[in-house]
């Protein structure tokens, strides 16, 4: 047995890493979200409101000083949830069929498969986000397509659109979907998928009672993993949002850059983080009532 | 060729291939009902130069308990899982209650599997394994509960309905298992090896179950097993498998007194193997002095070796015995004692005798001692 003094001295690396890094940068940002602005946009240190927490729900008069309920962050914060949800729904339709594939095959091809998937990730993402401009831009190559099959076609003016924004969700976060999924597919012993069959079930059936089933822990994981990236994204929604379509992301990017802030910026980061712990607690819950699915 | 193979060489007329089935099968109108059967099955798997099966037919009667009987590595597994439908055979076909069903896909054939691994479905709660099959072949739901019920009180866990897989031990598993194979009415159950999971004690309660459960449901049971004595202690028939071939079809008592080669008499039981040469009619010479008296003489080869089980040798009767041996060790075993000899040709005999028996009680290694080899103790197999 170790003693308590032994251990702590051994963990003590991790946790200075884990203090520098992780909490010191997360208790200035709670701690800026506490810090008063006087009106000209200079921090007053030492001076502390929960005023930036207000300003997210409410705003204030200029006039008469009152506070009058604003919906403008919470339908920034709605879009991002209904982004995020639908990024997250499509990742999953297309991740799981997708890793059912890449588990089922043969182990040689399988890594030639995974390493092509992860191939793109390896190019920069403001690279691939202009190539996917490229693709949905009016007479690109989508456009030409269509044009070329249906006569009279005018174009899908996909570009800078809600839809252009959610492909580029999808497209820069699928694989943090089809990874977990893969994974947990991988460790389902092999006899489960032919006892299924053994007992009458064809491929579907197994797939909806045996497998799903049982990668739930992977298909949560996928969908944390997709979900939360996408609230905090910024440069994709810009690029293909055309910059019309604000969310959270780039709410708080404006906050600490042109807008000058930094309060409200951190308190909406504070709320973010919120939001996530409170995904990883239906997480626990979830994969603790895994079993009994 | 074939046709010996199936029906077992030297069956003797009064046993038909399956005697605890006999009277069961005449109560119904087809007495001699194929329950499964593998006609000239060979497979060869991708990169491997030796077939794991080579021409293997075999017929199982319907509600026989048969026993595929082999070392690791023989195929036993491999001829299971082409009936099952996981693997496919290169030439050959398998037959269940007399039609092909090499065309169809697993979930379409009537055959069940009690898997090695037992496999049960980690996140379905007992009943639900149970009830998987029916389920899946779309039963209606009260037909599927009467069902799960009547199957968990036949594996005796009664209540234990709502119990998840994780909360079992390892017997209740395995009765879980099978009970999930034989719910939805198989024709043919396939056991791959269940018991070997299991503890000693547990082992041989699970063989008495096992027999039980066949003998009162009179389905056809296929048991792929690498131990002996599973296979001796259950099995209507046995067959020994060596290499993907059939070495031996038959009752236990035809296997274990009438093995046919010398892999058989070696894999089954403890066998005495001596060389010897025929030197006309029945008489055999161990050595330049020893000549032996055997009932059934080989007329294919003159080089052979002669097979005794250690319980067939009798000792003592020093003037009498036509042997004469010295003992060179003795290993007590609780109920009986094994006396190891060095016969005057150089060759080892081993003889198993009582241990309050004159000879068990009293031979020390240094001994010299009487040795009768009965005739009718002694199988000739070919060299």
């Amino acid at each position: 047995m170790m003693s308590k003094a032994r251990a702590l001295v051994c963990a003590a690396p991790v946790l200075l890493v884990l203090a520098v890094l992780l909490f010191a940068p997360l208790a200035t940002m709670v701690f800026v979200s506490f810090v008063r602005r006087d009106p000209s946009g200079a921090l007053q240190w030492g001076q502390f409101s929960a005023a930036s927490y207000l300003e997210i729900f409410y705003e204030r008069d200029f006039l008469t000083g009152r506070y009058q309920p604003n919906a403008n962050y919470l339908n920034i914060l709605n879009r991002s949830l209904i982004y995020g949800g639908a990024t997250t729904a499509i990742t999953l339709a297309v991740g799981f069929p997708a890793a059912l594939w890449v588990a089922a095959l043969p182990t040689r091809s399988k890594n030639v498969v995974l390493l092509l998937m992860t191939l793109p990730f390896w190019t920069n993402l403001l690279v691939r986000l202009y190539a996917i401009i490229y693709i949905l831009r009016d007479g690109g190559p989508i456009d030409a397509a269509l044009s070329y099959m249906l006569p009279g076609f005018r174009g899908l003016d996909l570009l800078y659109s809600p839809v252009a924004t959610v492909i580029g969700l999808c497209y820069s976060n699928v694989l943090y979907m089809i990874m977990p999924i893969f994974v947990s597919l991988e460790r389902i012993d092999r006899d489960m998928v032919e006892a299924s069959s053994d007992l009458g079930a064809n491929g579907w059936k197994t797939v909806i009672y045996v497998l799903l089933p049982l990668s739930a822990p992977g298909i949560v994981a996928g969908c944390i993993l997709v979900f939360v990236p996408c609230l905090g994204s910024f440069i994709g929604p810009e690029l293909l949002g055309g910059g019309k379509t604000m969310i959270l992301g780039n709410l708080i990017e404006a906050q600490f850059g042109e807008l000058r802030n930094w309060p409200l910026g951190a308190a909406l980061s504070t709320v973010l983080l919120a939001l996530l712990l409170l995904t990883y607690a239906v997480q626990r819950v979830i994969n603790a009532k895994g079993v009994t699915l | 060729m074939i046709g010996d193979t199936i029906m077992g060489p030297r069956r003797s007329p009064d046993v038909p291939g399956a005697r605890g089935v006999a009277g069961r099968a005449a109560k119904g109108s087809t007495a001699s009902a194929i329950g499964v059967e593998w006609r000239a099955i060979t497979k060869t798997f991708p990169g491997l130069r030796e077939p794991a099966l080579a021409d293997v037919s075999l017929r199982v009667q319907a509600g026989e308990f048969f026993t595929i009987l082999g070392p690791s590595g023989c195929g036993k597994s491999t001829l299971l899982r082409i009936a099952a439908g996981f693997e496919h055979q290169d030439t050959g076909s398998v037959l269940v209650d007399g039609s092909a069903v090499d065309r169809l896909p697993p979930h379409h054939r009537p055959i069940n599997t009690v898997f090695q691994s037992y496999a049960i479905f980690p996140h379905l709660t007992v009943a639900q394994n149970v009830g998987y099959g029916p389920r899946m072949l779309g039963w209606s739901r009260p037909a599927i509960a009467a069902r799960v019920h009547e199957l968990l009180h036949l594996v005796k866990l009664d209540g234990l309905n709502d119990r998840h897989p994780a909360k079992l031990s390892g017997g209740q598993r395995q009765r879980v298992a099978l009970a999930r194979a034989l719910a939805s009415r198989p024709k043919v159950l396939l056991l791959d090896e269940p018991l070997s999971a299991l503890d000693f004690k547990l082992r041989s309660e699970m063989r008495g179950e096992l027999k039980r459960l066949q003998l009162e449901l009179g389905t056809t049971f296929v048991f792929v097993t690498h131990d002996q004595h599973e296979a001796l202690s259950m099995s209507d028939r046995v067959a020994v498998l060596r290499a993907g071939r059939i070495e031996q079809v038959g009752s236990a008592s035809e296997i274990y007194d009438r093995p046919c080669s010398r892999f058989v008499a070696d894999f089954i039981g403890e066998t005495n193997l001596l060389a010897a040469q025929r030197v006309g009619g029945d008489k055999y010479r161990l050595s330049d002095s020893d000549i032996l008296l055997v009932a059934e003489p080989l007329d294919s080869a003159t080089e052979v070796f002669l097979a005794i089980r250690p319980e067939r040798v009798i000792l003592g009767g020093a003037e009498t015995a036509l042997l004469r041996a010295r003992v060179t060790n003795t290993v007590y075993g609780g109920a009986d004692r094994m006396i190891e000899l060095a016969l005057p040709g150089g060759q080892n005999l081993r003889a198993r005798v009582d241990a309050g028996s004159e000879a068990g009680s009293q031979l020390q290694p240094g001994d010299e001692t009487g040795v009768t080899l009965p005739q009718d103790a002694i199988r000739v197999l070919p060299p």
